[in-house]
């Protein structure tokens, strides 16, 4: 009986007490199922976010325990509404305000893509400034959407490494940087 | 109280009236020069019979194509004492004419000329903040303008700003 045997069957071979895993699964398993949101909330997702944490839907059965509306305390930002060209500081400033490990869910269409709102004032799309990790379509979006998205997030969570984490994270933040690099002043 | 107000007017401040157009409204409008707003709005307001004491709402209208001067500053007045009684001052202005501020009379006016400020670029003069109010400071144009197109001129400079200014935060 080998270590690699040992290996392919966790939990079975050294009884109850003991398990052999990698550090990566380890941590990342802790993480996925402790992901505090910070809603931030400007427009009617924010309502729809309330009836998903409340206890019809009850999203603490996912390990999205509370809201915390401190940055410092939370793992993921959850953009829930329309976002201005005078808020996007505001979100910004926030997101680097959050605690490593975090992600940012863009919920529903406004955050995702500006939405019906195609005028002077709204950002079309939080992921010109953010890097978005999971996009939740819906105006505004059912409870189970934002809860898949967070089952989602789970997954992602699980399966990827500390060092791809941060990879994606840098690449999507040199695409924005990429992409607004042009401008056109009048 | 119709009558008093327009004899009041035609009999004390007649040196302020622009014009005298009829206008289709259950309010009673009258059309004001901009130098005599301020003189016009202190006398109504403090003026023992009529007593408008009460700024209901300032707001502005871009007739573009449809009026000349382009631009009317509206004073909605009421009279709290008389029933709530209310009157219309307009305040015709072409594009890059100011206009006296309010703010002494009644401080409530303070954020609303802003807003007209920030939507129309009609500036006040005298006024103790004359900054935008509801967009960005870096935002260039007037949106409420009827010549403004509703997607903009194209809002990525705001985008660019926000992440240069961001890195520049960052780098001190």
């Amino acid at each position: 009986m080998g270590l690699n045997e040992t290996l392919s069957k966790p939990g079975q071979m050294l009884g109850d007490m003991a398990q052999v895993s990698t550090l990566d699964a380890v941590v990342n398993w802790g993480k996925s199922y402790s992901l505090w949101p910070y809603p931030f909330a400007t427009a009617c997702c924010g309502i729809e976010f309330m009836s998903t944490a409340c206890s019809d839907n009850d999203i603490a059965r996912f390990g999205a325990e509370r809201p915390s509306f401190s940055p410092r305390q939370s793992d993921m930002i959850l953009v829930l509404g329309t976002i201005t060209y005078k808020m996007a500081p505001v979100l910004r400033e926030i997101y680097d305000q959050l605690c490593e490990p975090k992600y940012v869910v863009s919920v529903g269409a406004c955050a995702s893509s500006g939405g019906m709102f195609d005028t002077y004032g709204v950002v079309q799309g939080v992921d010109r400034f953010l890097p978005v990790d999971i996009y939740v379509p819906g105006c505004p979006p059912r409870p189970e959407a934002i809860m898949d998205a967070l089952i989602k997030l789970q997954q992602k969570v699980k399966t990827q490494g500390l060092e791809a984490r941060r990879q994606e994270v840098m690449r999507k933040i040199d695409e924005i940087n990429e992409k607004n690099k042009p401008v056109i002043v009048r | 109280m119709k009558e008093k107000v327009e004899s009041f007017i035609k009999s004390k401040l007649s040196s302020f009236v622009f014009k005298e157009e009829a206008v289709n409204s259950n309010i009673p409008t009258f059309f004001i020069k901009s130098e005599g707003i301020f003189p016009v709005i202190k006398a109504l307001k403090e003026d023992k019979e009529l007593q408008f004491n009460f700024l209901n709402d300032l707001t502005a209208i871009d007739w573009l194509g449809k009026k000349t001067p382009r631009f009317e500053v509206c004073y909605l007045l009421r009279s709290v004492p008389n029933k709530h009684f209310r009157i219309m001052l307009k305040v015709p202005l072409e594009e890059g004419e100011t206009i006296p501020t309010i703010v002494p009379i009644f401080r409530g006016a303070n954020w609303p000329e802003r807003e007209v400020f920030d939507m129309f670029g009609i500036e006040f003069t005298g006024h103790p903040q004359m900054e935008r109010i509801l967009l960005p400071d870096n935002f260039q144009g007037h949106p409420l303008r009827k010549d403004y197109p509703l997607e903009g001129f194209g809002q990525d400079y705001l985008i660019a700003d926000l992440l240069h200014i961001h890195q520049e935060d960052k780098e001190k």
